[in-house]
């Protein structure tokens, strides 16, 4: 509502835009007792760069992480909640969250938000409670799926097709379409989806972090991308 | 809102504990006690169901940032052994194929199935409340609610928000005393009782050919056959629509889950038939 120096109150709305797509490509491939979670850290707004490290991959509990591209600002106060959520959780039950209840609960937590959205395409990713790796993802307001793999983000048309093809084994003859990946293919293919990515989409690159979890807990490694 | 509100009718509200003494708490309790546990969030403008709708494209219309899933072909239909439920598995958002794998069977509770169109988390988000409502109903009343008073809360849920941009047609289908039900529910507050319906934007390919062999009296592997036919008609014709055809069967003694099928097999199955 806007109010003039008279006193009298402009009624009519202005375009609002609370928006801002800060580009960056997430993505989560889940294996038969582990899971890989990787991400760029570059940070945009149009075609400025804001800074090359900032990192769109959070932990929730020891076993599930939380990774998200779209609007940088929605998706901090998205981990916020979900990171105060799941603690109060674990404080109530001593217990961790399992990642199911995690899951739906981040569905309810975007829907709690229909009218006013996060303008976030979250992956949450981890160990389920029977030790297998799991990848949820969402659309902004919570429609939820439990999937193998799953990329979004700016580069997400770019890799998407890559991952159909060498994760999912779509459109190919004799092969296991249910096979899922090893650790080490799962791990090749997160860094060759990045440095491809990378070489054609503006908003991706500076550096890739990627994430293992597995029964051994949450292991980290940090990668240069291209700095251009 | 409530009769006496209607009415204005206000000297019931110092004795009936019920009635809303002010705006504000007829609002509150509309919003938190009938409908949800939880507040909704909405945008700081003065007209937030209008920032809603111009903002969050649902219905693919628009060229807004916020591109939610949908896109659907979805089917129900009574006869003899019971109702058949058939969808498709595709969801879209803009024009990139968001998910192949999508479940768009909602399974209520062993007994009551709901379909997803429109947009996808409106339809997960308030078929589960719907769960939550007909487990209390159960409790309360020590027997299964019926198809037709779970259908109503569905529709009384959805219609409080009406005009506020959801978007959902479904079908509600079940077993109860009365025998097989069948629903048609919508974001816009309509509640239609059927033999055969079917939602979304393959729904005109999937009625040309269930209009042609439809028959109350099939057989139930005839039944399976024309609801799979149906959704491969729509899958091939429509765009929007795609992936795998889920069947369901809905029986007395509850819903079972008939099969998932490529509709990449169906399309060399039907051809080498021919």
């Amino acid at each position: 509502m806007l109010q003039h120096k008279d006193g009298s109150v402009q009624n009519h709305q202005h375009g609002w835009e609370p928006y801002v797509d800060n580009g960056g490509t997430s993505l989560a491939i889940a294996g038969e007792d582990f899971c890989v979670i990787a991400s760029d850290t570059r940070q945009s707004e149009g075609y400025s760069i804001n800074t090359r490290f900032d990192p769109k991959i959070h932990k929730i509990t020891d076993k599930i992480m939380l990774a998200t591209t779209g609007y940088s600002a929605d998706a901090k106060r998205l981990t916020e909640v979900i990171k105060m959520q799941t603690e109060r959780y674990f404080y109530k039950h001593e217990k961790n969250m399992e990642s199911h209840a995690a899951a739906q609960m981040l569905s309810v937590i975007l829907y709690q938000k229909r009218f006013f959205p996060y303008y976030v395409f979250p992956i949450l990713a981890g160990i389920d409670n029977e030790g297998k790796g799991c990848v949820y993802s969402y659309d902004p307001v919570g429609n939820m799926e439990r999937v193998t793999f799953q990329v979004y983000g700016s580069a997400s048309g770019m890799i998407q097709p890559f991952l159909d093809s060498q994760v999912g084994f779509k459109n190919q003859q004799n092969v296991d379409k249910t096979r899922l990946l090893t650790k080490e293919e799962a791990i090749s293919i997160a860094v060759d989806s990045f440095t491809a990515a990378t070489e054609r989409d503006i908003y991706t690159g500076d550096y890739l972090e990627i994430y293992i979890v597995d029964a051994n807990g949450i292991h980290r490694e940090q990668k240069p991308l291209k700095f251009d | 809102m409530s009769l006496d509100k209607v009415l204005k009718y206000t000297s019931a509200s110092k004795t009936n504990p019920y009635a809303f003494d002010d705006d504000e708490n007829f609002l509150k309790r509309d919003v938190t006690d009938n409908i949800s546990h939880f507040d909704f969030k909405f945008a700081p403008v003065l007209k937030p169901a209008e920032f809603a709708k111009s903002h969050i494209d649902v219905k693919s219309q628009k060229d807004s940032l916020i591109k939610l899933a949908h896109g659907t072909t979805t089917l129900a239909f009574k006869f003899k052994n019971g109702v058949i439920v058939a969808t498709d598995s595709r969801a879209t958002s803009g024009n990139v194929i968001a998910s192949q794998t999508v479940k768009k069977v909602i399974e209520i509770n062993p007994y009551l199935l709901g379909t997803m169109a429109g947009g996808a988390a409106d339809c997960s988000y308030w078929e589960r409340e719907l769960g939550r409502r007909c487990r209390l109903h159960e409790l309360a009343n020590k027997e299964r609610i019926s198809v037709a008073a779970a259908s109503k809360l569905l529709t009384n849920m959805v219609y409080s928000y009406k005009g506020m941009g959801l978007s959902m047609g479904t079908m509600i289908s079940g077993w109860d005393k009365k025998g097989p039900g069948l629903y048609y529910v919508d974001s816009e507050g309509q509640r239609i009782k059927g033999n055969l319906f079917s939602v979304g934007s393959g729904s005109t390919f999937a009625y040309g050919v269930l209009d042609t062999s439809y028959r109350y009296d099939m057989e139930t592997d005839e039944a399976i056959e024309l609801g799979r036919r149906a959704i491969y008609h729509a899958t091939h014709r429509d765009a929007m629509s795609g992936g795998y055809v889920r069947l369901y069967h809905i029986k007395k003694e509850g819903w079972e889950f008939i099969g998932l099928e490529d509709v990449e097999d169906l399309y060399y199955k039907y051809n080498n038939q021919e």
